[in-house]
């Protein structure tokens, strides 16, 4: 008997793919007779739409190339895709399964090892989950870079009162930085492996009830939670867990913010202390920790999990990291790799370099907020203390990259204005420091001496009666830098004047020098 | 269904679920296109919550509008990772092409960073745009 070979095409359904026109291409290989399976994503963005025929990728694909890949004549053939010199050297733990598996298919989750960490937690004590998520030294991935058993171990101590009577497990999936969307790529592509996270993380302190707040600029991430989530209920019952929708402010990612905003007030930073840990969602103790913090747990509660996961890394920063590799960058996309790989590496070796084929300029790490790095620092290890000590963060791990055309004078200037427009409003130093710091960067970038309309009016004692010339003001703007950085009571006026210092030690021809 | 059972049956659905103020909200703004002062009105006294807490609420955030915005709206996004692959040059011929007719507004990352400028309309994502796909898309929305 002769069975007609039905040629069986994978392609990503991940929202980056989409935006790209997967949806169009699968269609175009269905209407072809070959059977279509969506997938996540593999995370080579320069490569997406991309087409897999057993095991063989070709991209970036378009409807008119069906009937070439088909046919196996296509130039647009990588060979395989598991042997990609950009996915071969990756260790991957968090993303095992990208583009690999179906991402709601419960199956495939389980064949790849899925609901395993869940058993055995549940058959151990919470505070022997606890013990082995310290093990692993896992930290928060979300940027502040916290030990996520310590945190779990403060929750599972903390008491509960008659007026507090219950504990919650936040994931905060507000994933608002520029250059990053491990997050995104992690809910669209792998949502049971955050649900099993969570299940985890409830059990191991006592939560009955674990929220997964997001961004509404992620409307696809969220139709595939709440879908997973229905298809998964029985197996994290009695577990209640729930997505919210955040609505358009960046200060939500931080998480005392995210807290209020997800009991319906205005998404304003609350002072610390009290740590959530006690004192989190409506008053209760809380754990909050970032989406890829929490997609490390069933790894590292799998048999050997915690001991494998230390073993990796350097220093304290121990485990692999989702960077991801974005801007004006060749081969764009998620890498993910034990800590400790250097800048340089990321940028030339993997990332191939600019997309305009212009010299590097600049590298951004850790989003908005994070500290421009010049070429000549790019030895610089991926860990958090490193970053730490040359002023900068890593924050959620996006690398964006700048050719030489970028302004670093105008970049500067955004960084302030973006805290200006999406600060919070509740502390002085980020709310008014920022607006100040575009005008001191404008007045900067003016050249031109101008005397300050405020200041020049006679009530005004003693404010400067000359204007300022270009050494006075950018003194000033450090001062204020300074005041933003160690007065803010969160991370977004805490954080802002790091763009901000590095540009204009960096670069400050492109303040007008 | 008048205006005010369909809000009121957004207020019922929402029964029993712990800060419910933002899941209604965004239930609102979607089937009505806005939060209007009387809708606010209705669910501060369903929620037992001052009006000034509501509107605060609405106000805070970007997504919830008093008013509906009849144009149809192209969101851009303009973040660093868009702006190092080149949006704000595409800006311009944006704005020419959309004219009166469509609302074209900046949003802070879409989480298609590596594959900017990149851009929405209503849920529908379009990425490694140039002047002529943001202009097709902008004279087609």
């Amino acid at each position: 008997m002769t069975q007609v070979h039905t040629p069986r095409v994978r392609i990503s359904d991940d929202s980056l793919a989409l935006a790209l026109g997967a949806d169009a291409l699968a269609a175009a290989f269905a209407a072809a007779g070959a059977e279509v399976e969506r997938t996540s994503s593999w995370g080579m963005h320069w490569l997406e739409p991309l087409v897999e025929v057993d095991g063989m990728g070709f991209g970036p694909a378009g409807p008119g190339d069906v009937a070439a890949i088909l046919a196996g004549s296509s130039p647009l053939a990588i060979g395989r895709i598991a042997d990609h010199p950009f996915i071969r050297p990756q260790q991957r733990l968090t993303f095992a399964r990208a583009g690999r598996t179906r991402p709601l298919s419960l199956a495939d989750y389980q064949a790849t090892g899925g609901w395993q960490g869940l058993a055995r937690a549940r058959a151990m004590s919470g505070a022997e989950v606890i013990a082995e998520v310290t093990q692993s030294g896992l930290r928060g991935r979300g940027g502040a870079g916290f030990p996520a058993g310590i945190k779990w171990k403060t929750v599972h101590d903390a008491p509960v009162s008659p007026a507090h009577p219950r504990k919650y497990v936040v994931c905060n999936a507000d994933e608002g930085d520029s250059g990053t969307f491990a997050d995104r790529m992690l809910m669209e592509g792998d949502p049971y492996q955050l649900i099993e996270g969570l299940a985890i993380a409830a059990h191991a302190v006592g939560a009955q009830a674990a929220y997964i707040y997001t961004r509404s600029e992620y409307p696809h991430a969220i139709a595939k939670l709440r879908a997973a989530i229905a298809l998964a209920a029985d197996i994290i019952a009695p577990l209640h867990m729930e997505v919210r929708a955040g609505a358009g402010a960046y200060v939500c990612g931080e998480e005392t913010a995210l807290l209020n905003s997800i009991e319906g007030k205005r998404g304003v930073v609350r002072a610390k202390p009290p740590l959530p840990a006690l004192e989190g969602l409506f008053g209760c103790p809380t754990v909050v920790n970032n989406v890829l913090t929490i997609a490390a747990i069933p790894h590292i509660m799998a048999e050997g999990g915690a001991a494998e996961y230390a073993a990796l890394g350097v220093d304290r920063s121990l485990g692999t990291k989702p960077i991801q590799l974005a801007g004006n960058i060749r081969h764009g996309g998620l890498y993910e790799t034990a800590f400790g790989i250097s800048l340089h590496d990321l940028v030339y070796t993997i990332g191939g370099g600019t997309a305009s084929g212009r010299p590097v300029k600049a590298v951004q790490v850790g989003g908005p907020l994070g500290a421009y790095l010049a070429p000549d620092q790019f030895a610089i290890p991926f860990d958090y203390e490193a970053y730490a000590r040359a002023d900068a963060l890593i924050g959620h791990g996006g690398v964006v990259v700048f050719d030489d055309s970028a302004d670093m004078g105008a970049l500067a200037r955004f960084a302030m204005a973006f805290c200006a427009a999406e600060s919070c409003g509740k502390c002085t130093p980020c709310r008014i420091g920022s607006t100040r710091g575009v005008e001191l960067i404008d007045r900067i970038r003016a050249g031109e001496p101008v005397l300050d309309a405020v200041g020049a009016l006679p009530q005004m004692h003693n404010a400067a009666k000359a204007p300022r010339g270009r050494a006075e003001n950018i003194a000033l703007l450090e001062e204020l830098c300074e005041t933003m950085q160690f007065g803010s009571l969160c991370a977004l006026g805490g954080f802002a004047p790091y763009p901000v210092r590095s540009a204009l030690k960096h670069w400050p021809e492109d303040f007008g020098a | 269904m008048e205006a005010d059972e369909r809000l009121a049956a957004i207020l019922a659905a929402h029964a029993g679920v712990e800060g419910p103020l933002l899941p209604i909200l965004h239930e609102v703004q979607r089937v009505f296109g806005c939060v209007t002062p009387a809708a606010q009105r209705a669910i501060a006294g369903a929620l037992n919550l001052s009006r000034a807490e509501v509107h605060g609420v609405v106000s805070f955030y970007h997504d919830f509008t008093e008013q509906a915005e009849a144009r149809p709206c192209v969101e851009l996004c303009r973040a660093e990772a868009c702006q190092a692959r080149g949006v704000e040059a595409l800006v311009a011929a944006a704005e020419a092409a959309a004219g009166s007719r469509v609302k074209l507004a900046t949003v802070y990352c879409l989480g298609l960073c590596s594959v900017g400028p990149s851009a929405r309309v209503g849920d529908a994502l379009y990425a490694r745009l140039d002047a002529a796909g943001l202009v097709k898309l902008v004279e087609e929305a």
